[in-house]
């Protein structure tokens, strides 16, 4: 059986790093005592599997996990006859409750059927990033040029050689969200196909001297046949004061 | 006091391993600072992932912090690229906390457990804003401490810290905090610092190296006196008399970020009588205080739930010797609470077959090999250290090993010992390859390696008089070693670079005219030099000789019987006819047993401070002591009597040996 967990990261924990915070994650799953499934072999490890890599440094509202509980597995929370009767109604408060400062369960939920996993499933993320020390109306004319211009172009290295892509395709929207005394926030959503897209090269393409303050993941979707909807089915027990907090 | 942290963020996006920054532990405290109560700033001088699983660290954190009259928060040497980022923005050193700057504590106390920190500490103190040399400071400047095993020779680093502790901390933090309490409340006027350091020098454990005039003659160390009457002559070491007492840390810090030793760790003994003459741990922490058996089940069965770790590993400095290993190891696997994924290890293995059945039953998860110590690659030469370990029983053990399927095996030499041979280092060579040959029987890729380290002789052993083997001469028995293992499949061979046992031979046993060449070397850059990437050996050659040193001098000269050593006005409790004693039966070739189950030597440890051995069982384990030659193979009995002792009536199981008048 299968739980799709959804967390904020946010605060100082924000610069662990994405293994970090697995790590974190299975040393927290252990002291809930949940009846997880382990892998075969010499070096059992639970199933338990993450979405996107948040790079370290960016917070989140929007985190994903999916953890494998042993069917009929024993185990404080299981119920009797060995039957995972889970509480999801309690499920986020008791993590959160184990996890460190910052890392917060929004929702928790039992998946039906056969899922695909999260890396695969996500299409695109929304972001909003906050951009340290630039007057509005600059940012407003960056912004407007980008998303006229018919490519924008940004080269990385990867294995050691210098590639070149085209990031416009990847821009679902790119806007201004609010002014705030530190600078601007944009706000916007990239895809993940083919591949990830990070606020940190849309800044480059933008302008090579932006500096990022606290950028924010807002939400993770999943779009398919012209429906959009994100990764925590409906259902989900949410913890509206964790909700709160995170934000 | 604000905190830094609005400073220090920014800087987190421009630096490698952000996390190390942050603080933010499981079992981190929050500590309120506050009039009367005094603060320590407890710094591991080496980067966070090294120093934050450090025991006897995270051990003083909790015992300070349960006071009410003390707070204490961690801090750890920045990496280069922060501390370059630090001081281009003129943040301070802060602590891991609440981000406070160092130099708003009444204390920065270092743990020192490598010679090769010793110039991170001087970079810590600048870091802090604090001047660097003792005599420099003022009333509003943090008293510098520091403890930990190389305070056993302080001397290198007199210039530099106010107070050394000696031994175990575990009561002596008290004792400094009310000291430091009451200059406090008396406004730290000035002139009062020389007050305070000369009140702390009274306070049994504690060494003020300014308190101490030092004289020399003709180059050499002629005598160390105190400067006052009430300043003792000689600093005796703080030993608590049993670990049932201080079952620490409660609240292991569990890190967010990936650390060394990345598990919970419980300290099952301090101490450790074998008596190898070439370790410096085993000699200053005598005797043996073994934790009650029940103690170690209740703080692996808590530790685990509290932290959710799946790896429990039962420190001390052997832990196959504590005297109920197998019932200790049966009830953590049998523990409702290990519900089959944890996995128990024991850093530090005996080489027989009796102990590998141990490891193979506890390690359920076999992530990696099997690590032995024969350290001598001769019986002959294994007798002059005396590891008194048989060919017998490292073939046994690797039968043991390699037929319960694991596939690697490291094994730690030394190599530039006392006497030494070439055949005595070819042993190791021939040692290897026919623990290969073993494995092979059992499958075919197996690996065996050898990992070759100098010696470096270290103060209050009984090797402290002995000419350290040059840099060149520990090259050419590498290559010696190199050449014989060349063709060998499976047998992998590595070493550690001889120029930085060359630098840790400086520290080891220098004296305090050391203290400006270890300043000039940090001026010069020269900070983590216990890390290859940044070691630099030529800032350590040129400032030496710049200072007018010589190196051959400190390092490689045989120290004659009637010469005053730098550190003996500091006393683990040895005394210094049974060091020389054991130095003249290793050349002898003989060896000797070890005390926790034979009668006493009368060492000096034990005798000198009224204690004895804490034993969690009157039965010795089966094997008895490894490397003893003691016949204890079936588990035996104690051969003196077992006195009722406090711990004894305190836990019911333990027993105390007694000592032969
Ligand atoms: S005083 Fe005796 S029993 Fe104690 S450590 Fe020394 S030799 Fe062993």
């Amino acid at each position: 059986m299968k739980v799709r967990i959804r967390f904020a990261k946010t605060g100082k924990v924000r610069w662990t790093s994405h293994r970090d915070v697995a790590r974190m994650w299975e040393r927290a799953l252990r002291r809930v005592r949940l009846p997880l499934a382990y892998t075969e072999g010499f070096s059992p490890r639970p199933r338990v599997s993450f979405g996107l890599a948040l790079p370290t440094g960016h917070e989140s509202v929007a985190e994903y996990l999916d953890v494998e509980v042993a069917e009929g597995g024993s185990g404080d929370m299981a119920g009797p006859e060995g039957t995972p009767s889970l509480e999801m109604a309690g499920l986020p408060g008791v993590l959160s409750e184990a996890l460190p400062d910052g890392v917060d369960v929004l929702g928790a939920a039992v998946l039906e059927g056969r899922v695909p996993s999260l890396q695969h499933d996500v299409t695109s993320c929304s972001w909003e990033v906050e951009i340290v020390g630039v007057a509005p109306a600059r940012m407003a004319a960056l912004v407007e040029e980008a998303l006229g211009a018919p490519q924008l172009l940004v080269t990385r290295e990867r294995k050691g050689r210098q590639v070149t892509d085209d990031l416009r395709p990847a821009i679902i929207s790119l806007g201004l969200l609010e002014s705030r005394q530190a600078g601007t926030v944009l706000g916007t959503e990239l895809a993940t196909h083919p591949r990830g897209v990070r606020p940190r090269e849309l800044l480059e393409a933008l302008g090579p001297d932006l500096e990022a303050g606290v950028v924010r993941r807002t939400h993770q979707w999943i779009e398919r046949d012209g429906a959009r909807w994100e990764p925590l089915p409906p259902g989900a027990t949410h913890a509206p004061h964790a909700l709160e907090r995170a934000s | 006091m604000t905190s830094l942290w609005p400073r220090i963020e920014p800087l987190l996006a421009k630096v490698g391993k952000p996390a190390r920054y942050i603080g933010c532990e499981d079992g981190a405290q929050r500590p309120v600072h506050g009039a009367g109560i005094t603060s320590w700033l407890l710094v591991y001088p080496d980067a966070y992932e090294i120093g934050l699983p450090n025991q006897g660290l995270q051990i003083l954190y909790e015992i300070l912090n349960e006071r009410p009259d003390a707070v204490a928060e961690r801090s750890y040497a920045p990496w280069v690229d922060m501390e370059a980022l630090m001081r281009a923005g003129s943040v301070p050193l802060f602590s891991v906390e609440t981000h406070r700057p160092a130099n708003a504590f009444d204390l920065l106390a270092f743990n020192l457990s490598a010679e090769l920190v010793y110039t991170n500490v001087l970079n810590c103190i600048d870091l802090a804003g604090v001047a660097v040399r003792g005599a420099d400071r003022g009333p509003d400047d943090p008293l510098v401490a520091a403890g930990g095993h190389c305070t056993f020779n302080p001397e290198p680093l007199a210039d530099f810290v106010d107070l050394f502790v000696i031994g175990d901390g575990e009561e002596v933090v008290g004792d400094i905090t009310d000291v430091v309490r009451e200059w406090k409340a008396s406004g730290r006027t000035a002139g009062s610092r020389a007050q305070v350091l000369r009140a702390l020098s009274r306070v049994p454990g504690v060494y003020v190296p300014s308190m101490y005039e030092v004289a020399y003659e003709g180059g050499r160390l002629a005598a160390v006196t105190p400067r006052y009457p009430d300043v003792p002559e000689r600093v005796e070491k703080r030993t608590i008399s049993d670990l049932a007492s201080w079952p620490y840390p409660k609240q292991q810090l569990v890190p967010l970020t990936e650390v060394v030793h990345d598990r919970l760790n419980v300290e099952i003994f301090r101490g450790c009588t074998r008596g190898c003459r070439f370790c410096q741990a085993g000699m200053i922490t005598r005797p043996v205080r073994e934790r009650p058996a029940s103690q170690v089940r209740r703080m692996v069965s808590d530790g685990l739930a509290r932290t959710g770790y799946d790896e429990v590993s039962l420190t001390s400095l052997s832990s196959a010797d504590y005297s109920g290993i197998e019932s200790v190891v049966g009830d953590i696997i049998n523990d409702p609470m290990c519900s089959g994924q944890v996995s128990v290890s024991l850093p530090s293995l005996r080489v027989d077959a009796f102990t590998v059945g141990v490891a193979t039953e506890i390690q359920k998860v076999r992530r990696t090999g099997l690590t032995f110590a024969p350290e001598g690659g001769t019986w002959r030469m294994r007798q002059v250290i005396n590891k008194l370990i048989r060919e017998e029983d490292l073939y046994g053990a690797m039968e043991s090993t390699f037929s319960q399927g694991w596939q690697r095996v490291k094994l730690y030499f030394l190599i530039g010992l006392p006497t030494e041979t070439d055949e005595d280092v070819l042993g190791i060579a021939e040692l290897a390859r026919n623990c290969v040959a073993i494995g092979r029987r059992h499958a075919r890729n197996v690996t065996v390696t050898a990992s070759v380290g100098g010696f470096v002789p270290k103060p209050q052993t009984p090797f402290q008089w002995f000419g350290q083997t040059t840099s060149a001469e520990l090259h050419r028995r590498i290559r010696l070693l190199r050449d014989a293992t060349r063709r060998d499949r499976g047998l992998s061979l590595r070493w550690h670079d001889p120029e930085a046992t060359l630098v840790e031979g400086i520290a080891s046993r220098g004296d305090r005219r050391l203290g400006p060449v270890i300043e000039d070397v940090w001026r010069r850059g020269g900070t983590f030099q216990e890390w290859s990437e940044h070691f630099r050996l030529p800032l350590w050659e040129e400032s030496m000789a710049a200072h007018g040193l010589s190196i051959d001098d400190y390092v490689h000269r045989h120290r004659h019987p009637d010469e005053l050593l730098p550190w003996e006005h500091i006393s683990a409790g040895l005394h210094r006819d049974f060091l020389w004693q054991d130095w003249e039966d290793a050349l002898a070739e003989a060896g000797v047993e070890d005390c926790r189950w034979t009668p006493c030597y009368d060492c000096g440890a034990c005798t000198g401070y009224g204690i004895e051995h804490v034993v969690a069982s009157p039965v010795p384990p089966a094997g008895g002591s490894q490397g003893t030659g003691q016949d204890l193979s079936t588990g035996g009995a104690v051969p003196v009597a077992l006195l009722p002792s406090r711990v004894a009536q305190d836990v019911g199981l333990a027993g105390t040996k007694g000592i032969r008048p």
